[in-house]
């Protein structure tokens, strides 16, 4: 399975790299995005089937890109696990509202991650 | 006499600090697996930032404006980064100054966190990193900065964070990305 990781970090991308080749999800190819822009074109040019995404980005924001995939028929199914620093009760209702299938705070463990790509799948 | 409503939030130094020592100890302890002390808190007027060093600054808008950073040597950056990426890094590059942005993001991200459920809710700004010798950063705000001093095994850190109401809260959209203005002198 095909990965795209958003976030505007590179030090989260290349973590959640590292944790996602740990997983007992199959991973293949795994792409990165800066920012919600980046992503949707990277959605358009590669379809994936799992996307793990930051909320607070420039350009487009984490949530904006997620209502932005599940308006797309097609992506409406797509797993996508927010992973932010944001973590107010207020702010995790708005993501799954919008359509994310899961939300892990930063900082986070490995063992976080993996246990809840384990649920999504 | 004000009602309940009105009456006036105020955010003391030993919230702030309070805040900051567990969203510090939060980020060592999951990412880092690194030990802190629990930190010596002081209230500054002036920033306490080193002359030499990484800053990192991370912007705080909405009904409460404000600033959270973190300061340590060059060593102490890279010792970070190479905890945070598992690799060794021995001078500062791009990879250890994403690092720092990211551990003051967390940071100041779970302070935001804590005080949001009093002081409501406000925007991240991206963060910026300064690295360099014999310079200072100042606050365009005359405003207190209560600093938390970290040691570390041997290595020192500080974060700090000021935080006052905005008086255009009312008026004025968040603008995340766009930090309290601070001036560089370099």
């Amino acid at each position: 399975m095909d990965v795209l990781i958003v976030d505007d970090s590179a030090a989260i991308r290349k973590i959640l790299q590292r944790v996602l080749r740990q997983a007992e999800v199959p991973v293949g190819n795994v792409y990165e995005a800066g920012d919600g822009v980046e992503a949707l074109a990277a959605l358009k040019a590669q379809p994936v089937g799992l996307v793990l995404s930051d909320i607070n980005m420039p350009n487009m924001d984490g949530l904006e890109f997620l209502s932005k995939v599940r308006a797309e028929p097609h992506w409406r199914d797509l797993p996508i696990l927010m992973v932010s620093t944001e973590g107010t009760q207020a702010k995790v209702l708005e993501a799954v509202e919008r359509g994310a299938s899961g939300y892990v705070r930063k900082p986070f463990t490995a063992n976080q991650i993996k246990e809840k790509l384990a649920g999504m799948f | 006499m004000k009602t309940e409503q009105e009456q006036e939030v105020i955010v003391t130094p030993a919230e702030l600090a309070d805040a900051v020592r567990e969203a510090t100890h939060a980020v060592f302890s999951t990412m880092l697996n690194l030990e802190l002390d629990s930190g010596r808190v002081s209230v500054e007027k002036v920033e306490a930032a080193p002359s030499s060093g990484v800053v990192s600054l991370v912007g705080l808008a909405g009904p409460w404006v404000g600033t959270g950073s973190l300061s340590c040597s060059a060593p102490f950056a890279c010792k970070l980064a190479g905890q945070l990426l598992m690799t060794e890094y021995t001078s500062i590059c791009e990879d250890v100054l994403d690092a720092i942005a990211e551990v003051t993001n967390m940071i100041v991200g779970n302070v935001k966190t804590t005080l949001e459920s009093r002081l409501g809710a406000m925007g991240l700004s991206t963060p910026t990193v300064i690295y360099g010798r014999n310079f200072q950063t100042r606050s365009a705000r005359n405003q207190e900065w209560t600093v938390v001093t970290f040691d570390v095994q041997g290595d020192r850190m500080c974060v700090q964070v000021c935080l006052a109401p905005n008086p255009d809260a009312a008026s004025k959209a968040i603008r995340p990305g766009f930090p309290v203005p601070h001036l560089l002198n370099v």
